[in-house]
């Protein structure tokens, strides 16, 4: 379908549900949601039920995911990147004069190889990988995604961080010539966020410089963008200009807007609300059907990757560290 | 006039059969039906201010219909919420209105809205006589608890409701002129 043979093991076809197969299943279901919408308002749904979640399996790492993909135009067209406007369309509409070449990345703090690097240098630090994750917004929708990356860990280690580098920090680009929304403190510019560095160590964090056979394009983070699966959709720092290794919890763009309602850590926890609605649930964005009827699934604790990423967080309080 | 306040709906139709709500078609006709009761709201307040200021009647004429349809789009929002959005959840929605302060200040307002809605026709009018006039001030408290709703809701950006407040407290400035000058032309009559 979409694979690039060169980078990475191919998936068995076995693994991969056909997407003409899916596709129809979509229509069918769709079809029979109409009545059942009717009915809908019926059927009452008990907070301990255990609702259908997306047909689909993760491999085993949670490298890869068979639920359903977002359409390319879906996962472009609908964006969170305050920098270029607040609303979902302005990056794609802002963003296509962003200038990504050349490019080139700062790496500071406690680490024997520290300086500026141009991207090409940086990207031959480690072997590109495919990845499809989940993508699960605060927002409480979610989309699933085939990126092209490096993994975050075999990255860093490159630039040999000491026993000191607790943290590793990121910055987002600030331009206010190429980033219209910069004149507005909407946020507290540059966009920066943070992984503790056993979170960045691990095998799921990715830099995403490519997504569904393409280059990343300029609204989805172009050219160096983290994704880290477990985690809400705001911890995907874009555009990543700079990265810090640092003995104390990096502050983070949205944790100074809001501390309240959007934590350091930002796992996915259907237990922990966000001040404003209910993380129980999600309206997952995946397919071509129907989508006006699109499921909302339940939200699963550590977006699903929770057999990957929960020791992690062994004995932590994970309502106090949200 | 009735086609041009139906022109939104209209428009949101042909954008959910075509495609063109974009990738969460939920969240978008959350936004717009919103958007299209606050606005119609404050449209309809905007009447009085009009006539006085124009001298004419005709906005009295539209008031009744800008209401109504704020009302309808109010109803839409709430249901495309509650039945689009949350589906099988929908028990949520009794959680969200007392966990949530922007969804109590939305079912709030729309509570005010369901009998004005329901004693708008002169039926009502003659009815309830001079009460009516009274219960109809509750669109004021009604038209504030949107704009809070909208205001709370908002992630980080809040200068679209910071706008619809600014709408509200000049046509409410408006009328708080108009009952201060009435207030001090009776003033003198008390004294006789």
């Amino acid at each position: 379908m979409r694979r690039d043979e060169r980078l990475g093991p191919r998936i068995p076809s076995s693994e991969i549900t056909d997407e003409s197969a899916w596709r129809r299943r979509d229509v069918l279901r769709a079809a029979l949601a109409l009545p059942a919408l009717a009915l809908a308002g019926c059927r009452e749904r008990a907070y301990g039920d255990v609702a259908p979640l997306p047909e689909g399996v993760d491999s085993a790492d949670g490298r890869r995911t068979t639920e359903p993909q977002t359409r390319f135009q879906d996962a472009s067209t609908y964006n969170n990147y305050y920098e270029f406007g607040t609303t979902k369309d302005a990056p794609w509409r802002n963003a296509q004069g962003l200038r990504t070449k050349p490019w080139s990345v700062v790496v500071a703090g406690h680490a024997e190889r520290t300086g500026t690097f141009a991207l090409e240098d940086v990207l031959r630090l480690a072997r590109p990988e495919e990845r499809i994750t989940r993508l699960r917004c605060v927002e409480a929708w979610s989309m699933v995604i085939p990126w092209l990356g490096l993994p975050l860990g075999r990255v860093l280690a490159q630039f040999r961080p000491t026993s000191r580098a607790k943290f590793v920090a990121f910055e987002t680009l600030a331009d206010e010539t190429q980033m219209p929304e910069l004149r507005n403190p909407t946020l507290d510019w540059p966009y920066r966020e943070g992984l503790r560095i056993d979170e960045a160590m691990h095998p799921l964090a990715l830099l995403a410089t490519g997504m569904y056979g393409r280059d990343l394009p300029n609204q989805n983070g172009a050219p160096l963008r983290l994704i880290v699966p477990w985690k809400y959709g705001f911890k995907g720092i874009k555009a990543i200009v700079r990265i810090e290794f640092t003995e104390d919890m990096p502050a983070t763009a949205w944790n100074r807007s809001a501390p309240d309602a959007y934590g350091f850590y930002a796992n996915v926890n259907p237990a922990v609300d966000h001040p404003n609605w209910s993380q129980r649930s999600e309206r997952r964005i995946a397919g071509s059907a129907a989508k006006l009827f699109a499921e909302r699934i339940p939200t699963r604790p550590f977006n699903g990757y929770a057999a990957q990423v929960a020791s992690l967080y062994a004995g932590m309080d994970l309502g106090r560290w949200f | 006039m009735h086609a041009a306040v139906l022109v939104p709906l209209a428009l949101m139709v042909r954008d959910a059969l075509g495609d063109g709500l974009g990738a969460d078609p939920v969240a978008e006709l959350t936004h717009r039906t919103g958007d299209w009761a606050l606005r119609l709201l404050l449209a309809c307040l905007a009447m009085t201010p009009l006539r006085r200021l124009l001298g004419r009647p005709w906005p009295i004429r539209l008031r009744r219909l800008l209401g109504l349809y704020a009302f309808f789009y109010a109803s839409l929002h709430l249901s495309v919420y509650v039945v689009l959005d949350l589906q099988g959840w929908w028990m949520q929605v009794l959680e969200d209105l007392v966990k949530r302060p922007f969804v109590t200040a939305g079912a709030a307002a729309f509570a005010l809205l369901l009998p004005l809605a329901l004693t708008s026709t002169r039926g009502w009018m003659r009815r309830l006589g001079r009460h009516w006039g009274r219960l109809h001030r509750a669109v004021y408290a009604a038209a504030a608890l949107a704009v809070l709703h909208f205001w709370w809701g908002v992630k980080a950006d809040v200068r679209e409701p910071a706008l619809y407040a600014a709408i509200l407290a000049l046509l409410l400035g408006f009328r708080f002129a108009a009952w201060w000058r009435a207030k001090a032309t009776q003033a003198p009559m008390r004294g006789e």
